[in-house]
């Protein structure tokens, strides 16, 4: 349903746009697709496609979610597989592991990843550590699934990022994708895994619109998880970076190359496994590595990446330090001007990589 | 063979044919007997305050009781020759709860308890020699060694959980899959006194009782979380009262039947789509709260041996049995030798096992994928891991 409407309105954009170019260009069967609406497909596709699926959470029925994520979701599946939930994170989420255990597969939406820390127990100790502690005989096919790290004005407690958290526990997969095929591929593979799976959004891109190839709309579409993706090719130094940080980057590398500097611009898309060996490959070509997230430093995605290549075969191949761009070592604050210096800028990544470089 | 001998041999033999005719003839098919009434919270009627048992009813709950009394024992010994380590939680004197709330279920309903589990491994399918052989740490363990005391599972059975409180909403969880997928099983949810003051206990009451789960939560109220008495923890220790808009029953957790009936009643509410029900066990542990713990500090050996002697489970089952001509004293006693040399086979078993493999060391990570390489604790270890 919802991606039929989504289709509609935006089949209408692209169409014009087709007509205004050139007409040897490839008619796109790709369409706009917002993030959001890709979530939505993949959870509407999921839910269709295996009835052991379902969605609790907070105000994911009626409400249609808190972010509309599951919009449209209740409607047509109803009260046995779309669940509103009482604001009871640790209760609610430990449910959604029994239920797991039991047989089923659930997907546990955390209105942000800051209140998954009332629940973060049932995430490590009940759904990631016992596949190990039975000895393989007690699988947990789950999805803790929500927006993480900063938003836009909402101050401290509601704008951490949980990447290192997660992604430092064995035994969970944690998934950060950027854009709208990231979010579809990658929910359908974390729903299909019979795994636990942490999968950060972020807030932030819930509305922006990607293009979306015929390929990404099937819905059998899925992107394996553990496999980072390329998102801009280049020779002087590599960006790696997840979730909106990607954007960022790309948008540095654009203002870069009109200066000569090419940038590659590699997506992680899944935290944990972490892609080593992509970035390792990126490495041997452009000898400079900088990270950028959102999240703080210490003991961060981009500390954990820099140790890996420090210890791997890639350290040979850099000309320069590594470093790392990263969210500003405070809690987030709340005035414009403060909260837009505590995360990483376009100009912060300018700078870094002319610093990498010594230009 | 002497003369005297073969005497003595035919007279044996005669003697056992002797006591397997009057297993026919001569014992008490069954028999019925008066249970202590239950407290009852928001429900119209308890249990009967009678139960029928019957002969192999009796002998089966006495066989598995004494089995994991014996059990226990054992696991106390090699605590303290050091073949266990780390966690040992040990369930003696609670016989009649593990053994009780199986006989109101079926093996293909669902139960969850925390970390003093033993007995419940083995009502719920688990063998004596792999309980032993996981407490010893051995490749033949019930989770091959790589869970320990606390994390033993089998079928139906969700452990064996570490985190006090935290197995209650996974069993709610399990009876919302229950209802889900509409097969008629419940979930039996077990916590203790210490656990009953968590907030996540009473986040799931909420969401047992709003969406009908079909869950029996149980408060084990042995009388002392760890060191702690109950009324030092609690503001009210009327366990079965604590689930509020749950009706609740409390039961007496030392008298086998008792529990039996009481699950039966639960189990019925349950699987009338009434949605969860609360059950109080009081019943008693011998043992301290763990092996590290010699359970005399907090209270006195007068108060442990007053239960021993006036309402050891197995006991009271006993008395029952004999005194209603329901079994020989000479049954009962063979009963015993066979628990005693299952238990020492056991563990025999448990400390002549190898240990695991340093090969199974990453593996069961995820379950599922392919092999997967896991760092060591160095940069040039690379270990392997498959599901």
């Amino acid at each position: 349903m919802a991606s039929l409407r989504c289709f509609l309105r935006s089949g209408k954009n692209a169409v014009s746009a087709g007509l205004r170019r050139e007409f040897h260009r490839t008619p796109p069967a790709a369409v706009q697709v917002t993030v959001r609406d890709a979530l939505n497909q993949a959870m509407d596709e999921e839910l269709e496609r295996d009835e052991r699926v379902f969605l609790l959470g907070e105000e994911v029925a009626q409400y249609d979610g808190a972010y509309k994520i599951s919009r449209g979701l209740w409607k047509k599946y109803g009260d046995k597989r779309i669940i509103d939930t009482p604001i009871t994170e640790m209760g609610f989420a430990g449910i959604a592991v029994g239920a797991a255990m039991a047989g089923l597969r659930p997907i546990c939406e955390f209105m942000t990843f800051n209140f998954s820390m009332q629940a973060i127990d049932q995430v490590i100790n009940s759904a990631a550590k016992t596949y190990y502690m039975s000895a393989g005989l007690q699988p947990i096919p789950i999805v803790f699934r929500g927006p993480n790290g900063a938003s836009a004005g909402v101050a401290a407690q509601h704008s951490q990022c949980f990447a290192a958290w997660y992604s430092h526990c064995p035994g969970l997969k944690v998934v950060s994708p950027w854009s709208a095929e990231d979010s579809k591929g990658l929910l359908k593979s974390a729903i299909r895994d019979d795994n636990p799976v942490v999968f950060l959004e972020n807030e932030l891109m819930y509305g922006v619109p990607f293009e979306m190839s015929e390929e990404a709309q099937s819905k059998d579409f899925i992107i394996p998880i553990g496999k980072a993706k390329l998102e801009r090719q280049g020779n002087h130094v590599t960006l790696v970076s997840h979730s909106r940080m990607v954007s960022l980057c790309l948008d540095a590398a654009a203002v870069l190359a009109k200066e000569g500097i090419e940038c590659e611009v590699i997506n992680m898309r899944t935290i944990r496994p972490l892609d080593a060996e992509a970035i390792e490959t990126s490495i041997m070509k452009t000898n400079h590595l900088i990270t950028v997230e959102g999240g703080w430093p210490q003991f961060g995605v981009g500390a954990e990446i820099l140790a890996r290549i420090m210890e791997g075969p890639a350290f040979n191949y850099l000309d320069a330090p590594a470093v790392r761009v990263t969210g500003v070592d405070i809690p987030m604050p709340y005035a414009k001007i403060l909260e837009d210096n505590s995360i990483p800028q376009i100009k912060d990544i300018i700078f870094s990589v002319k610093k990498t470089l010594n230009v | 063979m002497t003369l005297q001998s073969l005497n003595r041999f035919f007279f044996y033999k005669l003697y056992s044919v002797v006591v397997s005719a009057r297993t026919y003839a001569d014992f008490t098919p069954q028999a019925t007997f008066d249970i202590k009434k239950c407290d009852l919270h928001k429900l119209e009627e308890g249990p009967p305050l009678q139960a029928v048992l019957s002969r192999e009813e009796g002998l089966q709950y006495y066989r598995t009781m004494q089995t994991m009394r014996r059990m226990e024992l054992k696991a106390d010994q090699l605590y303290k020759q050091k073949i266990i380590r780390g966690f040992c939680h040990l369930y003696d004197g609670q016989e009649a709860c593990a053994v009780g709330i199986e006989a109101g279920i079926n093996l293909s309903d669902h139960l969850i308890t925390a970390y003093r589990a033993h007995g419940y491994t083995l009502t719920r399918g688990g063998t004596v020699r792999e309980i032993m052989a996981e407490l010893t740490g051995r490749r033949g363990g019930i989770a091959k060694g790589k869970g320990g005391s606390m994390h033993m599972y089998t079928k139906h059975f969700y452990g064996g959980n570490g985190i006090v409180g935290a197995q209650v909403p996974l069993g709610a969880g399990v009876a919302l899959a229950c209802k889900y997928l509409g097969k008629n099983e419940l979930c039996v949810c077990l916590y203790g006194d210490g656990a009953a003051n968590q907030g996540q206990i009473f986040e799931t009451y909420n969401m047992a009782s709003l969406w009908k789960l079909p869950c029996i939560f149980i408060c084990e109220n042995n009388k002392y979380g760890m060191g702690t008495s109950v009324e030092r923890a609690a503001a009210s220790t009327d366990y079965y009262k604590r689930g509020d808009f749950i009706p609740g029953l409390r039961v007496d957790g030392m008298d086998v039947l008792c529990v039996r009936e009481a699950t039966k009643l639960a189990a019925e509410h349950c699987r009338s789509g009434k949605g969860p029900i609360l059950m109080e066990l009081q019943t008693y542990r011998y043992h301290g709260h763990s092996m590290s713990d010699p359970g005399v500090s907090y209270r006195t050996r007068d108060e442990i041996q007053e239960v021993r002697s006036k309402s050891d489970p197995i006991s009271m089952l006993k008395d029952r049995m004999l005194s209603n001509n329901m079994a020989s004293v000479e049954e009962l006693k063979e009963i015993d030798v066979e628990v005693r040399k299952e238990i020492e086979d056991a563990a025999q078993f448990a400390t002549t096992d190898p240990e695991p493999p340093l090969d199974d060391l990453c593996n069961h990570i995820f379950y599922n994928d392919p092999p997967m390489e896991v760092r060591g604790t160095n940069p040039w270890t690379k270990l392997k891991s498959v599901s």
